[in-house]
């Protein structure tokens, strides 16, 4: 199990969940890590099913939405299942005005998403 | 940089380097003062989003981390009003220019959601003529509160 700085991994069933270890997501260094521990996930470990929760995110800045939009791309590349849920109102708000929430599959609590797959 | 209180109306004049992070030295405080006037938590993440995409998108795209160049900013904080300016060095750009990124094509793209962020998280953005200076304002409405 490689060891990751920026987000927290466990499995629920067949399911991977992913949680943010910081609470805001804006330093350029930070986001380039974020994004490949997330895009390792599916690379290298073959996560297939994977939910991302937002439970400790208070705010993310545009450039954390890219890695987010590649993730989501790779998962789709090779058939698996991506879930984002706990999503505070405002980070909400950032998905539907970008309209990102017609891209990304966004759930309620983390047991209604993780029954979702 | 100055940095002064009076009337209700807190001020900040600052010159940042153009350095990825040198922004926090603007919205950590901004932030404070947001809450110690008030505003509401919806509305400090309205205004962290577009001051920090605003002050990215200079340190990045206008002055292209060029240690010679500046990023001036100045912040006027009262209960019912934030103004942030924010002036870089570069060229400038239209930012009528700038694609649609909710188009059906541009979606999925990574990058190029700054400026809709901040004219949507704000009451009002304006760029000057030559696209290197943005003013960012916020009015905290009764609908807001």
């Amino acid at each position: 199990m490689p060891t990751h700085k920026r987000i927290d991994v466990s499995k629920v069933g067949d399911v991977t969940v992913v949680k943010f270890v910081d609470r805001k997501i804006l330093d350029e260094a930070g986001i380039q890590e974020l994004g490949a521990e997330l895009f390792s996930l599916v690379e290298h470990d073959n996560r297939r099913s994977i939910l991302v929760s937002f439970d400790n995110v208070d705010f993310l800045s545009s450039a954390a939405l890219g890695k987010l939009i590649t993730l989501d791309r790779k998962v789709k590349s090779v058939q698996g299942r991506l879930k984002m849920c706990n999503i505070r109102p405002e980070i909400l708000e950032v998905f539907q005005i970008t309209k990102l929430n017609k891209v990304f599959d966004i759930r309620g609590e983390e047991a209604e998403a993780i029954s979702a797959f | 940089m100055s940095d002064q209180t009076s009337l209700g109306v807190w001020q900040l004049s600052i010159d940042l380097p153009s350095e990825r992070g040198s922004n926090r030295q603007v919205t950590d405080e901004l932030l404070t003062q947001l809450g110690t006037h008030g505003w509401p938590p919806a509305d400090v993440f309205a205004v962290h989003l577009a001051v920090e995409e605003a002050i990215v998108n200079a340190i990045v795209h206008g002055n292209k981390l060029d240690a010679s160049k500046k990023v001036h900013v100045e912040c006027e904080v009262s209960a019912d009003r934030v103004r942030v300016a924010i002036a870089d060095e570069g060229p400038g750009f239209d930012p009528a220019s700038v694609p649609d990124c909710t188009a059906d094509e541009r979606l999925e793209a990574p990058s190029g959601r700054g400026v809709m962020l901040m004219r949507s998280f704000m009451t009002s953005i304006e760029y000057n003529a030559a696209g290197n200076a943005v003013v960012l304002e916020k009015v905290r409405g009764p609908a807001e509160s």
